[in-house]
């Protein structure tokens, strides 16, 4: 591959000064095994530009303190950063009230939060949740601990060969019964993008709440939550070039009103005693201790960046990267690619003639070449097309053609070794 | 570390023709070994007089790096003892994560030392040692009985 800070000619047209782009992220810099880093395990975490790595430096040298809880400065500096950060989060996927953003650990625990404080709240035995055949585990586990304790029932919406949802067979899904549709924007694991606007207004017509996983959506197309009309989405940080340990739940109020609180503690209460506790207002009920302060603010310096980039030049570049990869890999004999859906993000995973994936990550880990092999917390889609595991490149805004001329060398290195 | 340095001749010469693979009919003891995060999953069928290995065969879907082990191990223990094979198995764990440094100190590993270089990757040491926690699995688990073990 040439200099990592070459720019590609290639990539003009997307509109994405990619150069520039690449030399915000200083781990692009370095290599691994003496290779130039390729990184293409975007869809599990992404990395972090200079200007979110300062915004946390510039945080905990002049900002830090407990956040609303101290009268004196510094903890009321860090309490305006914080809600800053929950401002550009409302405003990066429009919602219309910072009281329906919720600072959460991750997608993990905002899924884990919806099923204490709406399904452990509000279904009953025999009641309905569907979910689909592409779920990320995080979206099944959590309702499986809900059908275990409440005897509720889950229902799987199918997909065909490509990694497409089977619409009518979703519309059929649907009974008196149905409480709660919880599906995934975006799949990890086949990079399906699903026609969740059409899916939400078909469980409306049965007045259902719907739930998106937007774990893999919101770094990768534009999200707006108001435009959807979903009833909870939540999110990663750490996918989204922000820190780990941080994530969003939006909600809409009035459903986040009722709801249960999901963790007991401060910050959460507005008055205790050892009789009764009255709980915070939203946001505030669903926040129990003290936040990862410092994670937020970066998040909310992510969400500049990757505005200030723009996710229509950032899904126009990735999808560019994904038919060039695409058709790169298709005259490479023995690769089955997983996951052809007609709208896909920029996730390319596949299985290469008998080879287990593990060899293929090793081989082109030595090559620097980072891809992610498993089945990427996704057993039922391996289950569904037959495979243990897959071998996934997921692409960046930051990844260029050159990359994937990389990946697709390695790929052939792997076969001689094999061979 | 070029890749070939793991993925050695021999390596890919037993994960292309595995030794004693499939079923023993003499079978008496199953023990399965699963690793979660990667998907391997291996049975393996022990055949035990007394203390006697009579036979050994594996079977399942796992990496090369699982596979030439499982495959080099149950051609190195067939005929040994129980004892002798758990020594071997505790030598081979050592191996591979390192403790044991097979050039310079005393060892019944043989040809298994090829594996050495799993030493060297973190994230494959498990591949490479799930065929010896299942074996260890087979000798402790009751007759034809089957232990489902995760590591
Ligand atoms: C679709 C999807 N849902 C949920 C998650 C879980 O996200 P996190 O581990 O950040 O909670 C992931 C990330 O692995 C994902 O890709």
């Amino acid at each position: 591959m040439s200099d990592a800070l070459h720019i590609s000619e290639k990539a003009l047209p997307g509109g994405l000064d990619i150069g520039g782009v690449r030399a915000d992220f200083p781990i692009l810099q370095r290599s691994i095994h003496g290779k130039p880093l390729v990184y293409l395990d975007n869809a599990a975490s992404s990395q972090m530009p200079q200007q979110v790595i300062d915004r946390l430096v510039h945080y905990q040298t002049h900002e830090h303190a407990n956040v609303h809880r101290g009268v004196h400065t510094l903890s009321q500096l860090a309490t305006t950063e914080y809600e800053n950060a929950r401002h550009k989060v409302m405003n990066f996927i429009g919602a219309a009230d910072a009281r329906e953003i919720i600072f959460v650990r991750g997608t993990t625990e905002g899924i884990n939060l919806v099923m204490h404080g709406y399904g452990r709240a509000f279904l009953k035995e025999g009641d309905e949740i569907i979910l689909s055949a592409m779920e990320h585990h995080a979206n099944i586990v959590p309702w499986q601990m809900l059908r275990d304790e409440k005897k509720v029932v889950l229902r799987i919406i199918p997909m065909d060969d490509t990694g497409e949802l089977l619409l009518d067979e979703y519309e059929k899904l649907f009974n008196a019964r149905t409480k709660l549709v919880a599906i995934t924007h975006v799949s990890n694991a086949l990079g399906t993008i699903n026609p969740v606007r059409e899916m939400i207004a078909t469980a409306r017509q049965h007045g259902v709440p719907v739930l998106l996983d937007g774990a893999q959506a919101a770094p990768h197309l534009p999200v707006n939550v108001q435009d959807l009309d979903c009833d909870f989405y939540v999110f990663s940080s750490h996918k989204m070039c922000g820190p780990t340990g941080v994530g969003i739940l939006y909600g809409k109020a009035a459903l986040l009103e009722k709801m249960q609180p999901y963790q007991g503690g401060g910050d959460m209460i507005l008055n205790v005693t050892f009789e009764r506790t009255t709980y915070n207002e939203i946001p505030y009920k669903f926040e129990a201790g003290t936040p990862a302060i410092a994670a937020g603010i970066g998040l909310g310096s992510a969400i500049d960046y990757i505005t200030g980039i723009g996710l229509e030049r950032i899904a126009a570049h990735e999808h560019a990267l994904l038919n060039y990869a695409t058709e790169a890999v298709r005259d490479i004999k023995g690769l089955r690619i997983i996951g052809t859906a007609r709208h896909k993000a920029a996730v390319l995973s596949f299985t290469l003639d008998e080879i287990h994936p593990h060899d293929i990550g090793t081989i082109l880990d030595h090559q620097g070449i980072a891809v992610r092999a498993g089945h990427h917390c996704a057993q039922p889609v391996m289950q569904r097309f037959g495979v243990a595991a897959t071998a996934r490149a997921s692409f960046a805004f930051y990844n260029t053609f050159e990359e994937v001329d990389a990946l697709v060398a390695g790929i052939h290195t792997v076969q001689k070794v094999f061979a | 570390m070029d890749p070939r340095e793991l993925y050695q001749e021999m390596i890919l010469e037993h994960n292309k023709k595995p030794r004693n693979f499939g079923v023993i009919a003499e079978a008496n003891r199953h023990a399965e070994g699963h690793n979660p995060v990667c998907g391997d999953h291996i049975t393996l069928h022990l055949h035990l007089e007394g203390e006697q290995i009579q036979g050994v065969s594996f079977e399942g879907h796992s990496c090369a790096i699982c596979k030439a082990s499982a495959s080099m191990m149950t051609a190195q223990v067939k005929g040994k003892t129980v004892a002798e094979a758990e020594t071997l198995i505790q030598e081979f764990r050592d191996m591979v994560t390192g403790k044991l440094d097979t050039k310079t100190q005393p060892h019944h590993l043989g040809r298994l030392t090829v594996l050495a270089g799993v030493s060297e990757l973190p994230s494959r040491v498990k591949c490479a040692v799930l065929p010896w926690h299942t074996l260890h699995s087979a000798f402790v688990a009751q007759e034809t009985a089957s232990t489902e073990k995760e590591f």
